[in-house]
This record gives C-alpha cells, sequence and structure tokens, in this order.
C-alpha cells in the first residue's frame, strides 16, 4: 500500500514538473535514428547547439516503429512541450490529425508540408544543392559518366536525382548519368550490402563519381567507391570524413538550422511553409581540411557563380516535384 | 552483352550468393536434423555485428570471425535449448531468436561505441582483402579464358572460397560418412536413430551447432568483407532468401549451390539493369525483386517437382514410455 501512494505521489510529483516547465520543446526523430550520419543526425545537432547555448533542456524520443508516431506528439503535446519538431515526411499524415487538436502548441515538420494553423513546414530546395554536387561531379569526372544512387523510390528522391543530374549536363552536356534506386520499402534505406552492388555496377558502366541520396544505404555506396579508388558524393550532414580523399562533397542540407531556428523562436514561432534553399544558407555543399585536394580552383569558381545565379534567379533547376517529371534524364 | 559486362555481372553475383549459400547450407544441416530454422537471419546478424565489433577494437579480422562464429553459435544454443531440450515450437524459437538480434545488436553497439547503433569502420588488416589467385595476371592475356580467371575466379575474400569448398565437403558430409547418415535419420525417423543406440539430442545439438557456425562466416562475411563495419539490421532479409534458396533446392547439397546463385544471379542483374528489356516485354526491377520468393511458391505448389521436408522437420523428439 505505501509503496502504491509513493508511486502514485511519484508520478504526479513528475507529471507536475513536467506541465510546470512550460514551453520545453521536443524533438521528433524518425525511423533510422538519431546517429544516422546524415539526416536524423543534422536535427540532432541543431537541437544539441540550442541546448548548449541557451543552457536550457529539450525532451526527444526516436521513433522505432510506424505505430508510434500519433503516440509520441500526442504525449508530447499533453506534457506541455512547445514547439514540438519532427523530422521526415513520414510524419505527414499524422500531423495533420494531431495537430487540430492542440491548437496552443506549435509543430515544426521537417521535409513536409501541412497545412494547419499551429504549424510551421519546412521544406528544403535539395534540387539546387544537388545540382551544384552535380556539377562538380562532371568536373571531377574523366570517364563523362557518373551515378546516382538513390535509397527509396519516392518523389522526394527523385527530386535530388533530377537537380544533380541537370548540373551533370550543365558542365556537360554528353555525359551519361547512370541512375539507381534500392527499392520500393522503406528497407531501402538500410541495406549498405546493396549499395556496395549497386556502387560497383555503376563503375562497372563507367561511373567514376557517385552521389549516393540513401541513408545508411548510402554507406554501402561510399565504401565500394572509396574501396574501388573512385569518388563519392555525401548528403544531408557533411560526410566528407568518413572517407578522405576518396569523397568528393557533400550536399548538405541544414536541417540542424531548421532546428536550432525553431527552438530559438521557441513557442510562438511563426507557423506556415518555409522554404530552405541555397539564398537562405539552408543547402550548400561540403568544403573542409577532408576534400580541399580533389576541389579545383576551377570547380568552385564555377559552382559559386552557379550558386549566385540561383540566388537572383537568374537560372532556374527544376524542381522534380512540382510536376513529377525530369527535363533531363 | 559483352564479355566484360557478362563478367561484372557475374561477379556481382558471386559476391551477392555467398552469404546466401553459406546461409542456405547452415539450414541444410539444421533441417536435415529435423530442427527448422527460420533464424538464419537473426544468427547472421549476430554474428554481423560481433564480428566488426571485435574487428575494430582488435584490428584483426580474424579475431572477428572468430567472434562472428561464436555470436551465432550462441544463437544457435539459445534455438538448441528452447526447441531441442526444452521440446518448444522451432519456428516460434526462430523468430524469437531474429528479434532478439535485432534489437541486442543495436543496443549494445550503441553502448560499446556510441555510434547509433554502428560500428566503426574497419581498415586494413580489420577486413578480410581480395587474394588473387596464383598465375592470375600471366594468364591475362590468355582470350576468353584469361579474363575469366582473372576477373571472375581471382579477386574474391576468403570466406567466398570457403562457401564454394563447402558445397562438395557437405555432400560428403551428408551422403558419405556414418555422422552424415545420422544426421539424415534423425531428422527423417528419430526413433530408428533412438533403436539403433544412437543419442537423437547429441545428433541434433550437432546439426545446430553446425548451422550456428556457416551462419557465422555468411555474417562475418557481410560485416567485414563486403562492408566496412555492421550497421543496423544489415543482413536485409537474406537469411529469408536462404531459406526459401533451401526449398528451391528441396534440401541438397548441389542444389543449394545452384539455388543460391540463380537468386544470386536475379539480384546481379536487377541491380545492373533497372528495367530488363526482352525483346518486347520490359520486367522492372521489382519483379526481379520477387522472383525468388515467386519461384519458391511455385516449387511448393508442386508444379516443377515436389520438395518434400525431412519427415520428422518441427517436431520435437519424445521417447515412447
Amino acid at each position: 500500500m505505501t509503496l502504491v501512494k509513493t508511486l502514485t505521489g511519484a508520478v504526479s510529483a513528475l507529471a507536475l514538473g513536467t506541465i510546470g516547465a512550460t514551453a520545453e520543446p521536443a524533438l521528433v526523430f524518425d525511423l533510422g535514428g538519431k546517429f544516422d550520419k546524415s539526416f536524423n543526425e543534422a536535427a540532432h545537432n541543431g537541437g544539441q547547439r540550442w541546448a548548449n547555448e541557451t543552457g536550457e533542456d529539450y525532451r526527444e524520443i526516436e521513433m522505432q516503429s510506424e505505430a508510434q508516431r500519433e503516440q509520441a506528439l500526442r504525449r508530447f503535446a499533453e506534457a506541455g512541450m512547445n514547439p514540438i519538431a519532427m523530422t521526415g515526411f513520414a510524419f505527414g499524415s499524422v500531423l495533420e490529425e494531431v495537430a487540430p487538436d492542440y491548437p496552443d502548441t506549435r509543430f515544426v515538420i521537417i521535409d513536409a508540408v501541412v497545412d494547419q494553423p499551429n504549424v510551421r513546414s519546412v521544406v528544403f530546395s535539395e534540387h539546387e544543392g544537388s545540382y551544384l554536387v552535380g556539377m562538380m561531379a562532371a568536373m571531377a569526372s574523366d570517364t563523362g559518366t557518373v551515378g546516382f544512387v538513390g535509397g527509396m523510390d519516392i518523389p522526394l528522391i527523385r527530386k535530388f536525382a533530377c537537380g544533380y543530374a541537370q548540373g551533370v549536363k550543365a558542365v556537360n552536356a554528353d555525359a551519361t548519368v547512370i541512375q539507381n534506386m534500392t527499392g520500393t520499402t522503406p528497407a531501402a534505406w538500410a541495406d549498405p550490402v546493396k549499395g556496395s552492388e549497386l556502387a560497383r555496377a555503376q563503375i562497372g558502366q563507367g561511373a567514376d563519381v557517385i552521389y549516393a541520396a540513401a541513408g545508411s544505404t548510402g554507406l554501402g555506396v561510399l565504401q565500394a567507391a572509396a574501396d574501388e579508388g573512385i569518388l563519392g558524393i555525401g548528403v544531408d550532414s557533411n560526410q566528407n570524413y568518413l572517407h578522405p580523399g576518396h569523397m568528393l562533397t557533400s550536399m548538405l542540407k541544414r536541417v540542424d538550422v531548421a532546428v536550432y531556428d525553431a527552438f530559438t523562436e521557441g513557442a510562438d514561432l511563426a507557423p506556415g511553409v518555409q522554404v530552405l534553399g541555397l539564398a537562405e544558407n539552408g543547402i550548400d555543399y561540403a568544403l573542409d581540411a577532408y576534400n580541399e585536394d580533389l576541389v579545383t580552383e576551377e570547380m568552385i569558381a564555377a559552382v559559386d557563380a552557379a550558386k549566385a545565379q540561383i540566388i537572383s534567379g537568374a537560372l532556374v533547376v527544376h524542381d522534380y516535384m512540382s510536376d513529377n517529371t525530369c527535363p533531363v534524364q | 552483352m559483352d564479355l566484360a559486362t557478362l563478367l561484372q555481372v557475374l561477379d556481382s553475383t558471386v559476391r551477392l550468393a555467398t552469404p546466401l549459400l553459406l546461409a542456405c547450407l547452415a539450414g541444410l544441416y539444421s533441417e536435415r536434423a529435423g530442427i527448422f530454422d527460420i533464424g538464419l537471419e537473426g544468427k547472421m546478424l549476430a554474428a554481423a555485428f560481433l564480428s566488426a565489433a571485435v574487428a575494430a577494437v582488435t584490428g584483426s579480422v580474424w579475431l572477428g570471425l572468430g567472434a562472428g562464429i561464436l555470436a551465432a553459435l550462441l544463437m544457435a544454443l539459445i534455438h538448441g535449448l528452447a526447441s531441442i531440450t526444452f521440446r518448444g515450437n522451432q519456428l516460434i524459437s526462430g523468430v524469437a531468436i531474429n528479434f532478439l538480434a535485432a534489437g541486442l545488436t543495436v543496443v549494445i553497439a550503441q553502448d560499446w561505441f556510441q555510434q547509433g547503433g554502428r560500428t566503426p569502420s574497419l581498415m586494413g588488416g580489420a577486413r578480410f582483402e581480395a587474394i588473387t589467385l596464383p598465375l592470375a595476371e600471366t594468364l591475362r592475356a590468355v582470350p576468353v579464358f584469361g579474363p575469366i580467371y582473372h576477373d571472375l575466379i581471382s579477386g574474391h575474400t576468403i570466406p567466398v572460397y570457403f562457401a564454394f569448398a563447402m558445397v562438395p565437403v557437405t555432400w560428403w558430409v551428408l551422403f558419405r560418412t556414418r555422422f552424415g547418415l545420422r544426421l539424415r535419420a534423425v531428422g527423417e525417423s528419430p526413433e530408428a536413430l533412438d533403436t539403433a543406440g544412437v543419442s537423437v539430442i547429441r545428433t541434433r545439438y550437432a546439426a545446430v551447432l553446425i548451422c550456428g557456425v556457416l551462419c557465422g562466416i555468411a555474417g562475418a562475411y557481410l560485416a567485414t568483407a563486403l562492408q566496412a563495419g555492421f550497421s543496423k539490421d544489415m543482413t536485409a532479409g537474406r537469411g529469408y532468401i536462404a531459406l526459401a534458396a533451401l526449398i528451391f533446392a528441396k534440401w541438397r547439397p548441389w542444389h543449394a549451390l545452384m539455388a543460391t546463385m540463380l537468386f544470386g544471379l536475379l539480384q546481379a542483374v536487377a541491380l545492373r539493369y533497372q528495367s530488363l528489356e526482352l525483346g518486347r516485354v520490359t520486367v522492372p526491377v521489382q519483379a526481379m525483386d520477387a522472383l525468388p520468393y515467386i519461384l519458391t511458391v511455385v516449387i511448393l505448389a508442386g508444379f516443377v517437382g515436389r520438395a518434400i521436408p525431412p519427415r520428422a522437420g518441427g517436431e520435437p523428439y519424445v521417447k515412447e514410455r
């Protein structure tokens, strides 16, 4: 009996504690986990940066299965967390249902658009960044053939592929872009062995630079590229350090900036759709100590010129998701 | 298709088929002894993790291989304990092993290395290196045979050659030795073996442990030869494809080689050509991916010969009173 009392007491104290600490932000990671060296890890870094700078704390949870999404969002909302940020397009339909039930809570969803008055939708112009790394790939390639390995075959990944192909063709109109998708189920994000074989198949067809946008499968692609002595291009986070000397660059998607901004603005962040592109520094290519020997002055000049043109609007990179077609193959 | 392309596809076939072949032979020993094993996937995963972890810490791939075999053996022992000693349901025990391995590997990896359920990347001696067979360079100039020998037969890692060698060895053990006869007997009619004074329990344990060793090598091959480290769920269903291959092969070693090579070839072709054009028909990549399962169902349905599993398979042995 006493034990039960103590327990109930402890539980209510905990509940009160969480409600008491209002406006504590929360971060929900998608399947794939916090330390995927890529997309989710970028979100984690953004949250950490905010926590270090402000000295405050935030709550987080990693999804283990599809069924947990709604539960996690409701738990955090009911505990008074605000704002609640989540990573991944898969939260879209769940948030559509959950958001109206908590009108006083602000939600931030990355990579999807949810049209609710208390939701900020953050989407990135991945096609612009992919265009830039595509240009670098074409300039670094000796064979005139470059590769792309995508994860699950969804419009978002085709957007990466399409931007990349446009960048390659802008530098070398005769170049061949070999495109492969790993699969059509979420398992396609986590099969590095298949990623390696895809990369080897592309190398067999002459590819000497391969861009991987495939979660953990991409780590297999980059490994095969390093093993076979060609160049790989990473995605989302800066992956240059994985294989120094064999990583041409990484297409950076500043998920960390999106999370950091959301947490900084706190409980009264502005809802609506936020598109982060080159102009907003939401998208960029990586240049650091690990790849400075591979990237020539010429490449930097060409890529930065294109970047300026895209920002000014003089150059428009076609967005695959706008009409589900790609002008180049 | 020219010779070079053909060789690249076949080379990829060999790499993709090796883990399938090892797991298929592993299942062959176990199922021939009457212990169904759908835990091949879990055993490979556990082995992949521990081999990569130990190789990363010690820098030696051989210690890694040993640790991988140990991990798979441990899983095999759990399966044996549940289904032989305690006469539990073999399918449920197998499923439990798959879940156990999927969860445990990530948790332990996160605890040891703090890299999100991954092991650090393996370098140099912590990975299996491709070995060049004697005379490969010299014979390269010989037309047709040279490139085949140099590109396809030479240049693989040790587990690949081991897997191929295991096919005739398995045939010999199963069909030419006393142990093999007993192993097959225990899967068909354990009473007979018991009457002859041979321990059913011991024979079945031996088969399950051999299965563990082979799964261990398959897992270590994935993590330390094909890849440079472990990542979450990296077996990606290969244990199940190996099971399908085992049924397709009707529980025979040479057929197992053919079945796994066929499944490997299908995967390799699917990776090379996103859509395959055969005359006027275009085969989409998804159809190629599904083909191993479709073929297995066709075989099970009895359209192309019949697949008859060992008669005492799936049943725990209870001595008559």
